[in-house]
């Protein structure tokens, strides 16, 4: 006769912790860290290659990207300038865990740098899952993707400390309506910080660039 | 694709919890999935077959347990389901809800022998 024992433990838990030991690790080097999630394309490769140069003299920053494969986008981040790029390949995996960043982070030494930015794999549904241990959680969303994003993909847009909405200069040409966005939007993150910009016109960068500095500097 | 490191993480927490009631074989996994915990549970029974192999938890069935999403208004308090259309309160249009089911994701208790 089989006897029923509670567990109720979180599944995800294992990472969870691992994440916290990361948070740790980056605390300790006094580093403000962000971990950028958005579906493949949304401009997360190149919101850093824009970032990076107006940092420049303001800000050390250490990239870190998750790609399935390629080096594509560390050999990028490294182009545009950052004090070191690392490049994780998950191998076929939808997203980074907290496992794939403590290798990463073994890799650099974080008392270089004050800020860490962590590009993961382009993909709107896993990655919301999987901690990282960064202090905040920045979603790239992209105008061509279309406005109703924030309804199919919820579990991704309550999680998120930040909002970049990138691409506002195809505004004109795509129906997009930033209404009917916003709105979802804040009813699962009421309050959440956007920062509308266009990483090919430079529109709205300024303002985006002065959040990563005050976070760092704090 | 994220199902093969998560099946392998409630296996584990099955096993530790056997070892400790000096389990002799685990029949039954019961686990709760919330509608917004974006697992898959078809996914994690075809790892399931592939990583309990071998263990004592080989032959145990695996029982899910679904919680619906579940919003509450924080403009009127009325609680209601969201659709993948709309998010607004159906009851006053209010923005800025609060999720208070749906995103479950754990390993409630184990059946054992
Ligand atoms: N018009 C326009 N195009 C942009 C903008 N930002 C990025 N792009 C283009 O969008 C495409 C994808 O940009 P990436 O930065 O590689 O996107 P990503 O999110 O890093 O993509 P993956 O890492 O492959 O998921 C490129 O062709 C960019 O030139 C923008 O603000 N406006
Ligand atoms: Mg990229
Ligand atoms: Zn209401």
């Amino acid at each position: 006769m089989p006897t029923n024992i509670p567990v109720v433990e979180n599944i995800l838990n294992a990472n969870d912790r691992l994440a916290l030991e990361n948070r740790t690790r980056i605390d300790a080097a006094g580093v403000f860290s962000i971990n950028i999630l958005a579906s493949p394309g949304a401009g997360k490769t190149s919101l850093i290659e824009q970032t990076l140069p107006l940092l420049k003299g303001r800000l050390r920053v250490a990239t870190i990207d998750g790609d399935i494969a390629t080096s594509i986008d560390a050999d990028r981040a490294a182009a545009a300038g950052a004090g070191a790029a690392i490049q994780i390949n998950t191998g076929g995996d939808c997203h980074l865990d907290a496992v794939m960043l403590r290798g990463a982070l073994e890799q650099l030494d974080l008392t270089q740098f004050d800020l860490l930015i962590v590009e993961n794999v382009g993909n709107l549904v896993c990655p919301a899952n999987f901690k990282l241990g960064t202090h905040k959680t920045v979603l790239v969303a992209s105008v061509p993707e279309g406005d109703d994003k924030p309804y199919k993909y919820p579990g991704t847009y309550r999680g998120v400390d930040a909002l970049v909405i990138n691409k506002i200069d195809l505004l004109p040409y795509v129906n997009f309506r930033m209404d009917y966005f916003q709105q979802g939007v804040q009813v699962l993150n009421p309050g959440v910080t956007t920062f509308p910009l266009s990483c090919r016109t430079g529109e709205g960068l300024d303002i985006w660039v002065e959040w990563l500095v005050q976070n760092a500097k704090k | 694709m994220h199902e093969l490191p998560v099946t392998q993480s409630i296996l584990k927490i099955a096993l530790d919890h056997a070892e400790k009631a000096n389990a002799q074989r685990i029949t039954a996994l019961n686990i709760v999935m919330g509608e917004l915990s974006s697992m898959v549970d078809d996914s994690i029974q075809f790892y399931w077959e592939i990583v309990a192999k071998d263990t004592i938890a080989e032959k145990a069935t695996l029982n899910f347990r679904r919680v619906p999403a579940e919003l509450q208004c924080m403009t009127c308090f009325h609680k209601y389901h969201p659709t993948d259309k709309e998010l607004v309160c159906p009851q006053c249009g209010g923005v800025g809800a609060k999720i208070i089911a749906g995103e479950e994701f754990a390993l409630e208790s184990i059946d054992v022998e």
